[in-house]
């Protein structure tokens, strides 16, 4: 039998055209004979030793880090290294799955990456839309200019900006107690209740712009017939932004919220480190605060290495589970 | 003016209330993005113990230029901006030829190991040893308190390096080829047919790592924090915008700089110190954005 779909293989290969030609070229290469080889490697011998080089900076930068994970089952002590450290099994892992603040940390990431994916992700898509709507062109330009300033700002700008308009003489109590909905100036960084939607706010204000880019190409590759025909059948602006532009958009949306979905537990390092205080540290902190407080800051590398490695296996498993997914529902998918 | 009274005419009402609607949200989201920027701007401009009363909108109350000149007068501020000028433009050439090499060679229609190098990067942007065992590696390479841990480790990122392959995937293999039959070496090929024609890419990426370079400070708080020569920009604002926290932003005691009459705060000197640094990056971007675009349009939907 298996011999049988050996022979099969390769002509419905070559039926099916140019997809599986890449698949056939490197079926090629298994029997390729040791002559072709030579001939190979005579001609592609440059391309071979650059490629070396970069295997081996890649193996040195990103893959010699993982050796690292042996720290996570340690009990890790500079003194005796890696390889002299006494092995616990996952005693660490115990402790932080124990561990009333890390549990805190856990449900901090989750959240404030759940919430920045949602609005992030709703705002640009209706900010695309909005902005196509816009035919005048001296009127759009300006503003998608504007919309991604805040993108090439740093994150310590962006909260030393938040900062001041948020602090009590700020304008955000100015307003406020000006429309009457405060009666006087709150500070907004000592109430934890705040803190999730300010950073979400900071992360919408800061990339809405720029996230709205793939959205706005993608729109403007629609075909315009599309919209002519819809708008002789008597649809409305609203009808077409709904039976058109988002079911269009639709693949691009699916490939972006796969990617970051796998970056959910990424996004939440930078504001919060810079924003907390101890008033709100318990919703403030994510993984990777906890990593650098507890593992770099107290010098446990064994904790706060294990918590890194917790952040990591998470992260592969949402994306290879919603990878899968997309599909099975027959949607793009990201490999 | 005629034509464009015409065109209102032509519109439904439906479609009138619809664009006088997004023009007002649109108008809002403009002045939510730009207001807090040009305040800044403002406060920077403004005397610092005056500013602490608030007030200040986008217009400097008592203007003055005491809170520059003490911000360049800062030796740390000195300092970090050359080593953020220096980082951005070796960190972005090393980048750009490391990613650009690589791109090369995995777009190589018949290069033997093509598909498993770029697997091999692939699978960087989701696999990292985290936080600490990158800081220990750093640390046995000599890397740390260095300026090259800005510039070595980062210098290929597989998004770039994917953003950059598509491009020359899109490239005809004639160029090539008849390269190839005047004699010429990949080499020869990478610079003088590839590289040329991917100037708009190159600019791209350029532009992506020239951003993430001007704006890293957490590699200079991890790595070099006991190194004062291989300070920031950034690191140095994040300094000041701690301490200005730590104030409340309010308080006019404590952290004060007296200068005779000219008084200024740490909410005035953060200020100054932000505009100097997000200056470069606002006056140029706007020029780039049929690159940023671009990349971007290539990077997301073709990978």
């Amino acid at each position: 039998m298996a011999q049988n779909k050996d022979v099969i293989e390769p002509t419905m290969d070559e039926q099916s055209g140019t997809i599986k030609e890449e698949k056939q070229i490197s079926k090629g290469i298994k029997v390729m004979t040791t002559k072709e080889f030579k001939h190979q490697w005579k001609q592609q011998w440059v391309l071979i030793i650059i490629a070396a080089f970069y295997v081996i900076y890649g193996v040195l930068f990103y893959y010699v880090p993982l050796v690292g994970w042996i720290m996570g089952f340690q009990n890790y002590k500079a003194k005796d290294g890696i390889f002299g450290s006494d092995f616990v099994g996952l005693a660490k892992f115990k402790f932080l799955f124990e561990d009333k603040v890390f549990l805190e940390v856990i449900r901090n990431t989750f959240a404030m990456g759940l919430l920045n994916l949602i609005f992030s992700f709703v705002l640009a898509i209706a900010f695309a839309i909005l902005l196509n709507e816009i035919r005048t062109k001296y009127f759009k330009k300006p503003i998608q200019t504007i919309s991604y300033m805040p993108h090439f700002l740093s994150w310590i700008i962006v909260t030393g900006i938040l900062h001041d308009a948020l602090s009590l003489n700020g304008v955000v109590n100015e307003l406020l107690v000006a429309l009457h909905i405060l009666k006087e100036p709150i500070s907004f960084f000592s109430i934890p209740a705040l803190f999730w939607p300010i950073v979400t706010f900071a992360n919408v204000w800061k990339e809405t712009g720029w996230n709205a880019i793939i959205y706005l190409a993608a729109i403007t590759a629609i075909d315009p017939s599309y919209y002519e025909a819809a708008s002789i059948d008597g649809a409305g602006r609203w009808a077409k932004i709904k039976y058109i532009t988002l079911p269009s958009i639709k693949p691009t949306i699916i490939i972006l919220l796969l990617m970051n979905i796998g970056n959910i537990l990424n996004a939440g390092f930078e504001v919060q480190y810079l924003l907390e205080n101890g008033l709100i540290q318990g919703v403030s902190r994510t993984i990777d605060v906890y990593v650098l407080k507890w593992g770099i800051g107290q010098n446990d590398f064994s904790l706060g290495t294990a918590a890194g490695i917790f952040k990591s296996v998470v992260s592969i498993v949402l994306i290879v589970i919603f990878n899968q997914i997309a599909k099975k529902t027959g949607e793009e998918r990201l490999y | 003016m005629k034509n464009w009274l015409e065109g209102f005419k032509r519109m439904s009402k439906a479609d009138i209330v619809f664009n006088i609607c997004n023009a007002i949200i649109m108008i809002l989201f403009c002045i939510i993005t730009l207001y807090p920027v040009l305040n800044t701007v403002a406060i920077s401009f403004n005397n610092g113990v005056d500013a602490v009363r608030g007030g200040i909108h986008l217009i400097p109350r008592m203007p003055t230029l005491q809170n520059y000149k003490v911000v360049l007068g800062m030796q740390s501020i000195t300092v970090g901006a050359v080593n953020t000028v220096l980082r951005t433009i070796i960190g972005t050439l090393l980048a750009l030829v490391a990613n650009a090499l690589l791109a090369f060679i995995v777009s190589r229609r018949n290069f033997l190991f093509k598909s498993s190098l770029s697997l091999f990067w692939v699978i960087t942007m989701y696999v990292n040893g985290g936080m600490i065992p990158v800081l220990l590696l750093y640390k046995n390479l000599h890397l740390t308190n260095t300026f090259w841990v800005y510039v070595i480790p980062g210098m290929i990122s597989a998004f770039n390096m994917l953003v950059m392959r598509t491009y020359m995937k899109g490239i005809p293999d004639s160029f090539e080829e008849s390269a190839q039959l005047d004699g010429a070496g990949y080499i020869t090929i990478f610079i003088k047919i590839i590289s040329p024609l991917c100037k708009p890419v190159y600019a791209t990426v350029a532009l992506f790592v020239a951003v993430f370079q001007w704006n890293s400070w957490f590699d200079s708080m991890l790595y070099n924090r006991m190194a004062d020569e291989y300070t920031t920009l950034q690191y140095e604002l994040m300094k000041l915008l701690s301490s200005a926290m730590q104030q409340g932003g309010s308080a006019t005691g404590g952290g004060n700089v007296g200068t005779g009459a000219n008084v200024v705060t740490p909410v005035s000197i953060r200020s100054a110190a932000t505009v100097v640094t997000m200056l470069p990056i606002i006056c140029i971007y706007p020029f780039l954005q049929n690159y940023f675009v671009t990349g971007l349009t290539i990077g997301g939907v073709k990978e």
